[in-house]
């Protein structure tokens, strides 16, 4: 029941977020903004636990949630492959380095701001 | 065997099929992606997505007949994006400590991977509009198609791209951390959330908490910058 009343309160800082982005024009997706707004709420405990116990169970299965989009994707891997073995590469290499540059540097910046970073890194 | 006929119709008309070929699915991959110890090669998104899509091509299946049902699953992505406050929330006091760090690598992050990725199109001589679908490939696919629609981009192309870069970090992310001897579970987390979006996150989040938390922030992040940045960039360069 918590998790049931913590889903209707995620739910409502969605539209609440849905609605500020359409009133405002914003650029940014509403769930995100969903997302700051339930940040300023977590402050109480009557929304924080069933926050909390939703949220703990969506976040568990994440994964499942992207399988529809994916299904779609799949149908569409014609455009992939008519672009050939380089589009192959261009997504492999780009993706290895923003990995990479994103890494290498919070660590370092980590390791400049506080010197003994948790986790030995 | 007419019954038979007649019952696959009414069912695979119905969204009842959608919804239940998702969850069996999904539920099996998972499954087996807990037995393996959750090695990324068992990564549970890519072999659903890949069992489904070959259910639907064997069957003649329309998407549109699949999505009626999985539809139920995919409108749980906005609270879920929503509940990525929670972890943050867990986290706030270290978080804002780390702010600085963290938007400056979410920014740096997200121009390597978008910019290298036009860069070596570029160098293809790709189409335009191929590139330009390839500049929001770290954001999450709804985003993404949004974005692409902006600067000239095709959103379906966006949206293919989105997903095969999530999953292609979900799936070697690991053993290009090891290599570089990344072991601060933060950091991981976070470079995996800012190239490769939800489905990145979504392998943080299973793997480790602070991982997870971590890719929850960077997600957002990118969201936010991205949706900001390159609309802007590609009116300066074009």
């Amino acid at each position: 029941m918590t998790a049931l009343r913590g889903l209707a309160l995620l739910l409502l800082f969605q539209a609440a977020g849905e609605g500020l982005v359409l009133v405002l024009k914003l650029p940014v997706p509403g769930p995100v903004v969903g997302l700051v707004l339930l940040l300023g709420g977590l402050r109480w405990a009557w929304i924080r636990e069933p926050a909390q116990a939703a949220a703990e169970l969506l976040l568990a299965h994440l994964s499942l949630l992207f399988v529809p989009v994916g299904v779609g994707v799949i149908t569409h891997l014609d455009l992939v492959s008519h672009y050939g073995a380089e589009l192959i590469a261009v997504i492999l290499l780009s993706t290895w380095i923003g990995l990479a540059v994103t890494a290498l540097l919070l660590r370092a910046v980590l390791k400049r701001d506080s010197g003994k970073e948790p986790g030995g890194a | 065997m007419p019954d038979f006929v007649q019952l696959w119709v009414y069912l695979s008309s119905a969204p009842l099929f959608g919804l239940t070929a998702t969850l069996v699915t999904y539920v099996v991959a998972a499954a087996v992606y807990d037995w393996t110890g959750r090695a990324p090669w068992a990564n549970p998104v890519l072999w659903s997505v890949i069992v489904l899509g070959a259910l639907l091509v064997a069957t003649g299946t329309p998407y549109q007949t699949y999505f009626a049902g999985a539809q139920f699953v995919h409108v749980l992505l906005g609270p879920a994006v929503v509940a990525l406050a929670w972890p943050l929330w867990q986290r706030r006091a270290e978080v804002r400590k780390r702010s600085v760090a963290l938007i400056v690598a979410a920014l740096v992050g997200g121009i390597s991977a978008g910019g290298s990725a036009v860069l070596l199109a570029g160098l293809f001589r790709m189409p335009s509009e191929v590139v330009r679908s390839l500049a929001s490939k770290s954001v999450t696919a709804p985003v993404a198609m949004g974005i692409a629609e902006r600067i000239g981009g095709v959103p379906a192309l966006a949206a293919v791209f989105a997903v095969v870069t999530g999953l292609v970090g979900a799936l070697s992310a690991k053993y290009l951390f090891n290599l570089l001897r990344i072991d601060n579970w933060a950091v991981r987390g976070f470079a995996l959330g800012t190239t490769s979006h939800g489905i990145g996150a979504a392998r943080a989040l299973q793997v480790h908490d602070d991982a997870g938390a971590y890719a929850g922030i960077a997600l957002g992040l990118q969201v936010l910058l991205a949706s900001l940045m390159i609309p802007l960039l590609f009116r300066w360069l074009a």
